[in-house]
């Protein structure tokens, strides 16, 4: 069962004269327990459709149901099964992490005593308990997510809504955050994530889309979108008096897709890097080249999305 | 009830974090109380043709500062709503099921204990300088206290929502603090005003509140000043509140 579908979602931003167009005509679906990744620059759209899915934008256009419930009609009922973590996060700086987590309890119907008890058992899940009493001001950039995500989980909900978590944190906390969404995932809530960071969308995902000026490009696993892509590509060390002949001989060969020299190298764009090395290496001996080295790489995130758009997510 | 409760969650939680800092009350009683000490003493030697003179001076100037605490502490809330906003506080709580009018009237109603535990300190240091205590007339000038202040913070919440900005929220705040103090006759009565600052003054929301407020505390209960001042500040408070509220809505993009 989709947890998410939408269809022909579209908003439009007027400030001053400006017309922008922030989205044009999504459709997504998302699996029940999936975990999805919205790819996608800054301004590309991402932060909008979040927030229209989780009820605190209307949409100028099209119809989303989020777990079962038509956003336009079923808020409430829909606002008591999702989490949402704002890029801002919306902790109160002067505030207590403590007291921040058990307002969000209590505003979500939780009783006192019942809020207490979620309340501790979250705050030490997310090893916070230590500096739960001071205030947020206080916080580092890791800790202070760390409550971002537990404000998020504190009513269970099914549905969990992730807006650049990553962003401005070192790699540890980084490392440290994949994990907390993971056991997340592992415990059945579904997860949407947005992230300008390919490794995130490939490490945590196990759909992506990728968005770009307000559309949905493309959606795939991660590895199905680098499969219809280039393909994995070999690099192959030979000696330089032997570069012409293995030139030839490769460009013959019915798994190599692309060849080009690079330096001292010949690169291979072939269908599949595991079938292929082997043939490669039988090649090499059949035919006395000298194979210095020999490297498998495998397209990124970020070729699939410059050969989606044309332009590469660093420069967008 | 469910606002209703939700409110209380929302008030309760903002108090405690805003009375951790002791400055939250003593920085809109500062302005007040050097009025009181520094102005109110010259009244005493104004000429015998104004009110002022029927009565002590301190009971006529003592309600004109508790109204004014309610722009000084509350026009600039909007403030902290922006930056609340910037900060996805608010959104953090609209994804909740909680009512808007109870996260609005949550946010006010920690302005408005704060108001009243200002205006009680503002009462006592009047007393301690003389001020003849009326208990019934001092109770419902402190309900009139609470109203004037949910239009107040009302209207700020309803700047904040509209313009998203600190900067904008402070200077509109700003520009209207004075002119809207000035022509409520809080520092001297509006007797002495010529003919087109009474006109001018009649438009001002906060100048029935004052009249109320000093019939109040001179004890003069029959005075009609009572029910005008009620009136207009209650039915401008339900208003401001329905614009905040209305904002907090829809303004969100």
């Amino acid at each position: 069962m989709a947890i998410i579908e939408a269809h022909g979602l579209k908003k439009q931003f007027k400030s001053g004269k400006t017309v922008v167009d922030a989205l044009c005509g999504i459709n997504l679906s998302v699996a029940e327990g999936g975990i999805i990744g919205l790819l996608g620059p800054n301004g590309a759209g991402k932060t909008t459709l979040l927030r229209i899915l989780t009820t605190l934008l209307q949409p100028d256009a099209g119809t989303a149901q989020i777990v079962g419930q038509p956003i336009d009609t079923g808020s409430a009922a829909i606002r008591r099964r999702i989490g949402y973590v704002s890029q801002q996060g919306g902790a109160e700086a002067a505030a207590t992490g403590r007291e921040n987590v058990l307002l969000q309890a209590r505003l979500h119907g939780l009783s006192a005593a019942e809020a207490k008890q979620r309340v501790s058992e979250l705050l030490v899940g997310f090893e916070l308990e230590s500096i739960a009493d001071r205030v947020v001001q206080t916080y580092s950039g890791g800790q202070r997510r760390r409550l971002d995500l537990a404000m998020g989980m504190v009513h269970r909900p099914v549905l969990l809504f992730l807006d650049e978590p990553a962003v401005g944190l070192d790699p540890q906390s980084r490392a440290r955050l994949w994990d907390e969404v993971r056991s997340l995932h592992r415990g059945g809530t579904s997860v949407v994530i947005t992230t300008h960071y390919l490794d995130e969308a490939d490490a945590l995902c196990d759909r992506v889309a990728i968005i770009d000026h307000g559309q949905i490009i493309v959606e795939d696993s991660p590895a199905g979108l680098k499969r219809t892509l280039a393909g994995d590509v070999v690099r192959l060390g030979i000696r330089v008096d032997e570069l012409e002949q293995a030139r030839t001989l490769f460009t013959n060969q019915a798994f190599v897709r692309d060849i080009s020299c690079e330096d001292e190298h010949l690169r291979l764009v072939v269908e599949q890097g595991e079938t292929a090395l082997p043939q490669i290496l039988q090649l090499v001996n059949d035919h006395g080249l000298s194979l210095q080295t020999i490297t498998l790489d495998r397209p990124s995130l970020d070729d699939v999305f410059l050969h989606y758009t044309g332009r590469s997510l660093r420069d967008a | 009830m469910k606002v209703l409760r939700e409110t209380m969650i929302i008030g309760l939680h903002s108090l405690r974090v805003a009375l951790r800092n002791p400055l939250t009350i003593i920085v809109g009683l500062l302005q007040p109380i050097t009025w009181m000490l520094l102005f109110a003493p010259l009244l005493k030697n104004l000429p015998t043709t104004t009110s002022f003179s029927a009565t002590t001076a301190i009971n006529i100037f003592t309600p004109g500062m508790l109204v004014m605490l309610a722009p000084i502490t509350s026009l600039f809330s909007g403030i902290g709503l922006v930056t609340e906003l910037r900060g996805g506080v608010l959104d953090r709580l609209r994804v909740t099921p909680a009512s808007r009018l109870a996260i609005i009237l949550g946010k006010a109603g920690r302005d408005l204990v704060v108001l009243l535990l200002q205006g009680l300190i503002l009462v006592l240091i009047a007393w301690m300088m003389g001020l003849q205590i009326y208990p019934l007339g001092i109770l419902v000038a402190f309900v009139l206290l609470l109203i004037v202040g949910l239009l107040m913070v009302s209207c700020s919440y309803a700047f904040a929502l509209t313009l998203r900005d600190e900067n904008a929220v402070a200077s509109i705040s700003n520009v209207l603090l004075l002119p809207l103090l000035l022509l409520s006759g809080l520092i001297l009565p509006l007797e002495l005003a010529p003919g087109w600052m009474k006109t001018l003054a009649a438009l001002n929301p906060l100048a029935y509140t004052v009249a109320a407020m000093r019939a109040l505390f001179v004890g003069e209960f029959n005075d009609v000043a009572i029910i005008q001042g009620f009136a207009v500040t209650a039915g401008l408070a339900l208003l401001a509140l329905f614009w905040a509220t209305r904002s907090f809505r829809r303004s969100f993009a």
